[in-house]
């Protein structure tokens, strides 16, 4: 299937902003969902609030839009009764790690099979550029205006901590790489955590200074580097992308049909 | 299979908005913007069909159309 057959073309133009690095997200997303040859009623995406949350709107495959920081609770639901289906949940970082990140901890500690998209431009867009846990010691926002003291989340770190048996980072300049790695994260039968440094030009860029879209997304060329790489002994500041955790361990629905059949085996 | 070739390069006027990313990087200066800021094939001849400006396109609005 073409990549535009899985949008709702009567919503387009989107409502981001030029030059937003969600819509990458977006357009990438179909390219890994066409990659494995997925059907739209196999898909249920849920999300929350904030500009990367309005993507369920976009496709047309089962959505919910949801309330702030409870993507993954509403995911989870529908899981539990529907474990044949594919459960897409694209948040940003306030969404997953502000008010969500204690929903975000634990669905990473069932591993129950989600695939979770943090889609994190350091900061709240739709509200009008608060700092968010991603931003940052040092950076500035409308609610930090002289500097950011709160020191930042590492996204992979934590997912790793938390129990996430797929973790990957990757940003919206390496689209190649964004589609291989969101198709292994779907793919992957357990927790998936897919970080995806995207550009927010309108906030985080303006608030510090970065530059335009096109100069954002060249920071991520030059500021990453593959993990594992012999750059990043050299220079530890690059921030390493690819994929960090891939662990076959159970999945939750799996684990709670025993239950079942040991509840149904006690009644015997 | 040879080398992908070139049908041509669909730019949707509704939907790009004009961010430049497309034009930026891509890597023959194929396109650019016009006064409209709406992105448009300038030497579509030296497109090497690599489709990044349709993958980086955060409007969805490039094309890349092979023979
Ligand atoms: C319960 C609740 N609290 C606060 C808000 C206000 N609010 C809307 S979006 C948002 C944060 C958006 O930031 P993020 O999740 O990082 O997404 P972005 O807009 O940057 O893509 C907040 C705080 C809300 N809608 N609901
Ligand atoms: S405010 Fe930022 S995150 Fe929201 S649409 Fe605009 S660029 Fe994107
Ligand atoms: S990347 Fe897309 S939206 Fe941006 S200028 Fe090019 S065609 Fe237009
Ligand atoms: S396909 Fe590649 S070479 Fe052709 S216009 Fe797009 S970015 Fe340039």
């Amino acid at each position: 299937m073409a990549v535009k057959d899985y949008i709702r073309k009567r919503f387009f133009p989107h409502i981001w902003c030029p030059g937003c690095g969600h819509g990458i997200v977006l357009n990438n997303l179909l390219r890994a969902i066409e990659k494995l040859k997925l059907k739209k009623n196999e898909i249920v995406m849920t999300s929350g609030i904030g500009c990367s949350s309005r993507i369920s709107g976009y496709v047309d495959f089962h959505t919910l839009h949801t309330i702030h920081g409870r993507a993954l609770c509403f995911a989870t639901g529908v899981k539990m009764n529907r474990p044949e289906l594919k459960l897409i949940v694209p948040m940003g970082d306030g969404d997953a790690l502000a008010i969500g990140g204690n929903h975000f901890i634990h669905a990473a500690r069932r591993n129950i099979d989600i695939t979770a998209i943090i889609m994190n431009n350091r900061i709240y867009g739709m509200t009008g550029g608060q700092f968010s846990p991603l931003s940052g010691y040092g950076t500035k926002g409308t609610t930090a205006p002289f500097m950011n003291i709160d020191h930042g989340f590492d996204v992979v770190e934590l997912s790793k901590a938390a129990g996430a048996t797929f973790v990957a980072r990757t940003s919206t300049y390496h689209v190649k790489q964004m589609v291989d790695i969101l198709a292994d994260a779907i793919d992957h039968k357990g927790f998936s955590v897919v970080e995806i440094m995207s550009q927010c030009p309108t906030y985080f860029g303006r608030k510090n200074k970065l530059g335009g879209a096109t100069d954002m997304m060249t920071f991520y060329k030059d500021h990453t580097t593959p993990v594992g790489s012999k750059e990043k002994k050299a220079n530890p500041e690059l921030i390493e992308r690819g994929i960090f955790v891939h662990e076959d361990l159970p999945e939750y629905c799996n684990e709670y049909d025993k239950v079942i059949e040991m509840a149904k085996a006690s009644l015997k | 299979m040879g080398k992908p070739e070139l049908k041509e390069l669909r730019i949707n006027r509704d939907w790009c908005k004009g961010c430049g990313i497309c034009v930026h990087f891509c890597p023959k200066e194929v396109l650019d913007l016009d006064q409209e800021d709406k992105a448009v094939p300038v030497k579509p001849d030296q497109c090497i069909c690599c489709m990044m400006c349709e993958m980086r396109c955060p409007d969805l609005a490039i094309d890349v159309i092979l023979k």
